[in-house]
């Protein structure tokens, strides 16, 4: 006897006549964004706070006051600044551990960000998430991830709740080459596409997972190309000019609120320092990292823009400077001075 | 010779269906491959191939009957060169005759669970259990005082109450959709969703791909933006794929953010050992999700606690591991009929009362507990039976107080032996109730070997009654 199992109630699904579809009609990449004075202050403004915090966070952790791994985000500001450029309100991001940059460019409180890292209560886990684990609800900031790719998954979640509701949010879920490795990623791309999620994967290349360079852990070294299989389209940025960040986030933005679903933007960009702070990057030359500050580096590009306009005297740069020198200096402070988490905190927000 | 068509066993775990439709009738030419016949379980229909050539001579089971028992002649096949009309009046040879394995089952009531085949996760179209088996000896169960007295109730399977469960939160509360494999379309892969698409439609009723480690991590995402997502995964052996979400993402981040957010959300689906499916596809997690701060762990026995406690738990603003079994989904149980009946998570069910031992178990764990209780009353020992339900928080508090009366404790689980379930129970136990102990805990657990396949080995390899009553002699020196 030989049996053939088929459904209780056979219905043919109407996901078999979609997938005839057409060939994946991929954007280009746009044009860098034409920005107005205030633009670009805004962009220097924002640029030069992270640059700062994360000097200053690279200090407090040669003096012991910051402990575990700390990823610093210099060299990269462009990024986060262009990208926040396009949001509206209730937007969502995410990232993984490389996470102080974004947390700034999301409006959260430098001092919050830095009693966190100094482990205080303070801080905007109140101590208990550090670096790497660190979130506002207020600010639609859903971390701070620890484990490489695992924010993809909750990113694409983010985003689904944002089909569910039928509001217009996006999710922008960032992740580095080194994540666009992870299994977990391309499941992730699956379902974003399949049901049209609105969620921008913004891959970070900034060329090293780690100590590895993206030609000896890449089969492919365009991310922009890794959602093809998924017909996700996807665009290279030149993540290093906050202007193109700028333009490229507008339009994969009105490719999500349009209903169109997952977009990728491969930014190639560059960290200056190691990959953690006890990395000591011997693995690349010093003329590599010198030749990228002294040619591209995103705030001396935005910088020699606006004294080349006249938009800026040295003198309105230096008060920007200052200006920024000082929220940090106080969020150090802070950070220093903020009691440690009372002992009972240990026991708190485990469960509701 | 005539060819006798019998009732065909679908799946291991298949022990009757119903004949729901022929598509041949007498007097029809067959060759190998037509399909002659719909063969009914609670799960799916599937259809029958015939393997011989021949007319079909006599329908010996007319359709519409249903409890046909496997390995019923249905039909009687008359091969090249016979008379049809003969080849009918020959009566069929022999009856009914289960599997060996099916047989030694019935006179062995005790080893029931251990030895009942049961369906592989992916195929399960065709799973039955032995749903109408009583899941316990006709003991006097005490009341559970979180039941109105007076309170009407039905009789239902866990399978229903779990639909239930959902269906009625997904009523109250907009928030909650489930997502997993085969949830929509297929109606579950054990059909606990049945009828859940046709109510709430496919943006609440989503059917992912096979992507476990993607659909959790989508799931503790949307419960982060404030949804609350029920996650089916088809077993809970598949959810190792996604345990790094789960622990990681789900469990930590309430902690991580210093109370800001959290996942709350449902991890669900059938957990603990299946029948004959061996080694990957039989195991209890209850212990390892249990290690985990941040979650709560819920493995219910009774219909009633499936459907009081994933009601709470789909509430729950945590995430919750919500372990079920696929042995006790046609089960049937006495569920209270009231318009929204919830259960506190945490608190353990004290199913019969006694004095001269303490039996703790939960989820199919119980199967055992509950037959060695009936099993000792014959030898006058009263055990006292505490059903956990919830592995996390546990609710420790009964079970010492309960050894506190009883001296002695016997725990029974699935899983496997080392650091298990039961080793911390016996730990809390011995450090909160050590002069009241008048004999060593026992621990009776799944033996400290991966799951085999053979039938014999299987049953070794799980807990049995005999054992657990071996072990309440030994602590009661009977």
């Amino acid at each position: 006897m030989a049996v053939a199992a088929r459904k209780a109630s056979a219905t043919k699904s109407k996901a078999d006549a979609k997938s005839q579809a057409k060939p994946l009609a991929a954007p280009s990449a746009p044009k860098p964004a034409n920005f107005t004075r205030e633009q670009e202050l805004d962009a220097y403004r924002g640029m030069l706070l992270i640059r700062r915090f994360e000097e200053k966070a690279g200090q407090l952790y040669g003096m012991g006051f910051i402990g575990g791994f700390c990823h610093l985000y210099i060299g990269q500001e462009a990024v986060v600044t262009g990208m926040k450029m396009a949001l509206i309100e209730g937007d969502q991001m995410i990232t993984a551990y490389r996470d102080h940059g974004h947390m700034l460019a999301m409006d959260m409180s430098p001092r919050g960000v830095m009693a966190e890292l100094t482990g205080r209560r303070g801080g905007y886990s109140r101590g208990k998430g550090g670096s790497m684990h660190m979130f506002s609800k207020e600010k639609n900031f859903y971390g701070g991830h620890g484990i490489v790719g695992a924010q993809v998954s909750l990113g694409t979640g983010l985003a689904f709740a944002n089909r569910y509701r039928g509001n217009k949010n996006v999710s922008l879920t960032y992740f580095g080459d080194g994540a666009a490795n992870q299994g977990q990623v391309y499941e992730s791309f699956n379902m974003a596409s399949l049901w049209k999620l609105p969620v921008i994967y913004v891959i970070e290349n900034n060329r090293y997972a780690m100590g590895t360079s993206v030609t000896r852990s890449s089969a492919e070294t365009d991310f922009s190309q890794r959602g093809v299989s998924f017909r996700i389209p996807g665009i290279q940025v030149d993540g290093m000019d906050v202007r193109a960040v700028k333009s490229a986030a507008e339009l994969a933005v009105e490719w999500c609120r349009s209903g169109k679903g997952p977009i990728i933007l491969e930014m190639q960009t560059y960290r200056y320092r190691g990959h953690s702070m006890s990395d000591p990057a011997k693995y690349r030359s010093k003329d590599e990292v010198q030749k990228m500050r002294s040619e591209h580096d995103p705030i001396e590009q935005v910088k020699a823009r606006l004294t080349a306009k006249k938009w800026a005297s040295e003198d309105e740069l230096k008060a920007i400077d200052k200006e920024v020198r000082d929220i940090v200096a106080d969020a150090a402070e802070f950070a220093q001075t903020d009691p440690e988490p009372d002992a009972s905190e240990l026991w708190t927000d485990i469960t509701l | 010779m005539p060819i006798e068509i019998l009732m065909p066993a679908l799946s291991p775990t298949m022990e009757e269906g119903n004949v729901s439709k022929w598509l041949k009738k007498v007097g029809d030419k067959i060759t190998a491959g037509d399909v002659i016949a719909e063969i009914e379980t609670d799960k799916a229909t599937m259809e029958v191939e015939a393997v011989d050539e021949g007319t079909l001579a006599k329908i010996v089971v007319p359709e519409g009957t249903e409890g046909v028992k496997v390995n019923t002649p249905i039909a009687i096949l008359a091969v090249e060169g016979e008379d049809a009309s003969k080849a009918a009046d020959a009566a069929p040879s022999k009856a009914a005759e289960a599997p060996k394995q099916e047989a030694q089952k019935q006179e062995a009531p005790a080893d029931d669970a251990g030895g009942k085949a049961r369906a592989a996760a992916d195929e399960p179209a065709v799973e039955k259990e032995a749903a109408k088996v009583p899941a316990a000896p006709k003991t006097e169960a005490a009341a559970d005082p979180d039941i109105p007295a007076g309170t009407e109730m039905v009789s239902m399977t866990v399978r229903e109450a779990l639909r239930d469960a959902m269906a009625e939160e997904m009523r109250r509360d907009e928030n909650v959709f489930i997502m997993g494999e085969e949830v929509a379309e297929y109606q579950g892969a054990y059909k606990i969703t049945q009828g859940l698409l046709q109510e709430f439609g496919p943006r609440r009723v989503v059917d992912t791909p096979i992507t476990e480690h993607g659909f959790a991590g989508v799931g503790v995402g949307a419960a982060m933006a404030g949804l609350k997502p029920i996650v089916e995964f088809m077993t809970f052996n598949f959810a190792m794929q996604a345990i790094d979400q789960i622990v990681n993402s789900a469990a930590k981040t309430l902690y991580m953010s210093g109370g800001q957010m959290g996942a709350p959300i449902v991890f669900r689906g059938p957990n603990g050992a299946a029948a004959r499916v061996a080694a990957q596809h039989s195991q209890d997690y209850g212990a390892w999700y249990g290690h985990i701060p941040g979650l709560k762990v819920v493995q219910p026995y009774t219909a009633a606690d499936a459907k009081g406690l994933l009601k709470a738990a789909i509430r729950d603003p945590n995430p919750v591991i919500f372990l079920e079994n696929e042995i006790l989904y046609g089960h049937h149980f006495d569920v209270p009929k009231l318009d929204d009946f919830v259960l506190p998570i945490g608190k353990a069910r004290l199913h019969k009362a006694g004095k001269d031992v303490t039996l703790v178990s939960w989820g199919i764990g119980m199967t055992y507990a509950v037959k060695a209780e009936a099993e000792l009353a014959g030898l006058g020992i009263d055990a006292e039976v505490i059903d956990l339900r919830t592995i996390r928080p546990m609710d420790l508090d009964s079970v010492i107080a309960s050894v506190r009366k009883t001296n002695r404790l016997v725990v029974v689980e699935e899983g496997f032996p080392q650091s298990s379930v039961g080793d911390f129970i016996a730990n809390q136990v011995s450090r909160q109730a050590f002069d009241y102990l008048d004999a060593p805990v026992i621990t009776i657990a799944g033996k400290d070997v991966p799951m085999p396949y053979a039938a014999n080995l299987e049953k070794l390899a799980l807990p049995s009654v005999a054992e657990v009553v071996e072990a309440v002699k030994a602590v009661t020196y009977r």
